[in-house]
C-alpha cells in the first residue's frame, strides 16, 4: 500500500498547488504508515523534482517522453493508472486542477475507485474509508463525503492545504515508461495559446488577487488594478459583467459561473457583492472590499473595507505598498 | 448526427443554502430549481449546430426525480427535440455517469455534451467518467466547439491559456463560457414543448461510490474593518501587522 501524489509542471518548475498536493499526500501517508511517491507531469527537471523532498515526496516518476510536456487526457491517465499499479496505490491525491479533475474522473472509472474532487481538509480514516471535506454549492457550503472504496482518489483544492518545507531533504528521481503509443495521444493539442497575465501571476494559482467590477466604469481605468496588483505581486481578476462586456478576457471573470479562487487576499474594487459572485470568492482569507455605496451586500462578507471612491482610493493604496518596499 | 445534452437541475443560483435539521440533506423548501448554468451552454451549442447541419437531432437527458420535468420541458422549449429522465435521484457522480454511459450507448450519440460542473455539487467528475466507460474522448472544460463532419474542433481552458484541440465523433465535451449566448425559451417553443416526447427509464449500474454524511455553512465572518478613504494607506499597514497577508 502506498499513496500516489501526482505533480503537475510547468517550465521546468513544479507547480504551486503541486507543492501543496505533494505536501498533502505525504500527510496521508503518514497517517496510514507508508510513503508517498510521485508522479510528475508537464515539463520538468530533475533538480526541482527531488526537491519535492522538502514536502516529503521520497521518490519521483518521470517520464521524460516530449509529447508529455502539453496535457493529453489519454496519455496523462495511462501514464497515472500504470504508476499507480506500480506501486501499489491505494490513494492518489492530485490538484482540482482543469488537469487534475480530467484525469481524476477517468482514472476513477479505470481503478474502480472512490473520487472526491474540490478537498479543502486532510481525510479521517475510519477503518478503511475515509471521510473528506469538501466544497459545494459553489462556495456557499461544505460537505463531508465518505469514500468506500479499496481505492481513492483526493483532487485537493488550491490553496487550501499549506505547502510543507522541510529543507534539505531532497527524493530520488526514477525514470519510468508507460509505454505510450501514438493512440493514447488521439487528444493532443494542435495547438497552445497562452494569455497575457498581468505581472505573470495566473488567477487560478495566486495567492493574492485584486478585481474590478462595473464601479471601474472602463476598461481605460483597468491600469488602476493593475498597478495595484503589480506592486503587491497578485493576479487580476473581474466581475461576470465586466467580462460580458469585454472589459476583461473571460478567463478572468470569478464567482459562480467563472472561476473559483481561494487566495490568502482578495481584494474586491467596485464590485457590488451579488451572491454569485461571492460565491466564487468568499472562501479566501482576507476579503477587502472598496466601494462608495456603504450599503453595498459585499462589505457583509469583507474583512477590512473603505467607503470610497475606486479612482481615489486605489492609487493611495498603491503608493502605500510602494513606500512599505 | 445525434446530440446528447445532459443536464441537472440545480438550486437557482440566488439560493440560500440550508440543510435539514440533521444536516444530512439540502433543504428544499421555498427554493426555486434551474437548469445548470454551465449545462444551458451545452444544450444551445448543440441546438445550434444542429441547425447549422440542417439534420439531427438535440436529445437531452436528466437523472432526477419527477420533480425535474419542468425543467426538462424547458430544454425542449430552448429546442430540443426529445428528452430522456432516468427516474432516480442522482447518488454521486459516478452514478450519474453509468446512466449517462448507458444511454449514450444504447442511443448511438455521437457527440455527448454536459456543463462543467454542477452549481450544486461542483463534482467536475462526471464528463471524465462518461468518457472513460465509454473509452471515447473527453475535452473538459470547452470554451468553443466547431463542427465539420465528423471531425470537431474545440477550445480547451487551461492555467493560464487555452489549447486547441480536435476530435473525431463519438467524444464527450464538458462546456462553459463563451461558448455561446445561453437561448431562453419563446412562446412558439413553450407550446411545442408539450408535445415533444420525454420518455422515462429506469436506472442500471453498480450504483454510487461515495456519499455525503453531512453539510455544513461555512464559518461566520466576524465583521468587516472600515478604515477611513481619506486614510487609505492605513489599510496596508494592517494587511501586513494585523492580517498578515503581505
Ligand atoms: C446565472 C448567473 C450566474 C452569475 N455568475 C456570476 C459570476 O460567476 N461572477 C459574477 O461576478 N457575477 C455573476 N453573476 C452576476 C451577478 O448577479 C452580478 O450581476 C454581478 O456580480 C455584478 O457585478 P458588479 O458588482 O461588477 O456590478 P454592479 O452590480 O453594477 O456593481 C458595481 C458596484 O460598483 C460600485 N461603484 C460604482 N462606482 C464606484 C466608484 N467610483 N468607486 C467605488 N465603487 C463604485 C457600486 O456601488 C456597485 O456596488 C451571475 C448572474 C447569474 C444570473
Amino acid at each position: 500500500m502506498s499513496v500516489l501524489v501526482v505533480v503537475e509542471c510547468d517550465g521546468g518548475e513544479v507547480k504551486k498547488s503541486s507543492l501543496e498536493v505533494a505536501s498533502y499526500g505525504s500527510q496521508v501517508a503518514q497517517m496510514l504508515g507508508t510513503t508517498a511517491t510521485a508522479v510528475a507531469v508537464g515539463e520538468a527537471t530533475e533538480a526541482n523534482l527531488a526537491q519535492l523532498g522538502e514536502q516529503g515526496i521520497s521518490k519521483v516518476l518521470y517520464d521524460a517522453e516530449p509529447r508529455l510536456k502539453d496535457f493529453v487526457n489519454g496519455a496523462y491517465t495511462k501514464l497515472i493508472a500504470a504508476a499507480a499499479e506500480k506501486e501499489g496505490a491505494q490513494v492518489i491525491v492530485l490538484a482540482n486542477s482543469n488537469i487534475g479533475a480530467a484525469v481524476g474522473s477517468r482514472l476513477s472509472v479505470r481503478l474502480k475507485a472512490s473520487l472526491a474532487t474540490n478537498v479543502v481538509e486532510l481525510p479521517k480514516n475510519d477503518g478503511g474509508s475515509f471521510t473528506v471535506k469538501r466544497g459545494a454549492f459553489s462556495g456557499k457550503a461544505f460537505a463531508d463525503v465518505v469514500l468506500t472504496g479499496d481505492r481513492k482518489i483526493l483532487a485537493v483544492k488550491k490553496n487550501s492545504i499549506e505547502a510543507l518545507h522541510e529543507a534539505g531533504k531532497t527524493a530520488t528521481v526514477e525514470s519510468f515508461s508507460a509505454s505510450l503509443s501514438d493512440a493514447d495521444f488521439a487528444d493532443a493539442p494542435k495547438q497552445v495559446v497562452m494569455q497575457d497575465q498581468a505581472g505573470g501571476v495566473l488567477l487560478p494559482e495566486a495567492d493574492r488577487v485584486v478585481s474590478g467590477g462595473r464601479g471601474m466604469k472602463g476598461p481605460e481605468n483597468w491600469h488602476l488594478i493593475e498597478d495595484l496588483a503589480k506592486a503587491l505581486g497578485a493576479a487580476t481578476a473581474c466581475s461576470k459583467p465586466v467580462s460580458d462586456v469585454d472589459w476583461r478576457p473571460h478567463h478572468e471573470h470569478v464567482g459562480q459561473t467563472g472561476i473559483t479562487v481561494s487566495p490568502n487576499l482578495y481584494i474586491a474594487c467596485g464590485i457590488s457583492g451579488a451572491i454569485q459572485h461571492l460565491a466564487g470568492v468568499n472562501s479566501s482569507k482576507v476579503i477587502v472590499v472598496i466601494n462608495k455605496d456603504p450599503e453595498a451586500p459585499f462589505f457583509k462578507a469583507a474583512d477590512y473595507g473603505i467607503v470610497g471612491d475606486v479612482f481615489e482610493v486605489l492609487p493611495k493604496l498603491t503608493q502605500a505598498i510602494k513606500e512599505l518596499n | 448526427m445525434k446530440f446528447l445534452v445532459c443536464i441537472s437541475n440545480v438550486p437557482d443560483t440566488t439560493t440560500k443554502i440550508t440543510f435539514t435539521p440533521d444536516n444530512k440533506e439540502f433543504n428544499k423548501a421555498g427554493v426555486q430549481f434551474v437548469i445548470n448554468p454551465w449545462d444551458e451552454y451545452a444544450l444551445t451549442r448543440a441546438i445550434e449546430l444542429k441547425e447549422a447541419q440542417g439534420s439531427g437531432t438535440v436529445t437531452v437527458l436528466n437523472v432526477g426525480e419527477a420533480d425535474t420535468e419542468p425543467n426538462i420541458r424547458k430544454a425542449l422549449a430552448i429546442g430540443a427535440d426529445d428528452a430522456i429522465r432516468v427516474n432516480a435521484a442522482p447518488k454521486d457522480a459516478y452514478f450519474v455517469a453509468e446512466q449517462i454511459a448507458a444511454i449514450a450507448k444504447e442511443g448511438a450519440y455521437d457527440v455527448i455534451l454536459m456543463g462543467k460542473e454542477s452549481i450544486d455539487y461542483n463534482g467536475f467528475q462526471v464528463h471524465g467518467m462518461v468518457g472513460e466507460l465509454l473509452g471515447i474522448p473527453t475535452v473538459a472544460p470547452a470554451m468553443k466547439l466547431d463542427m465539420s463532419g465528423n471531425t470537431a474542433t474545440l477550445e480547451r481552458e487551461i492555467e493560464g491559456g487555452k489549447e486547441i484541440v480536435e476530435v473525431a465523433t463519438p467524444f464527450v465535451a464538458s462546456c462553459q463560457q463563451p461558448m455561446c449566448e445561453p437561448r431562453i425559451p419563446n412562446m412558439r417553443g413553450i407550446m411545442t414543448a408539450r408535445t415533444k416526447p420525454l420518455k422515462v427509464v429506469e436506472p442500471t449500474g453498480e450504483g454510487a461510490r461515495t456519499s455525503v454524511a453531512e453539510y455544513a455553512l461555512p464559518p461566520k465572518k466576524q465583521g468587516v474593518k472600515l478604515i477611513p478613504a481619506e486614510s487609505a494607506g492605513d489599510l496596508i499597514k494592517l494587511l501586513r501587522n494585523e492580517a498578515k497577508v503581505i
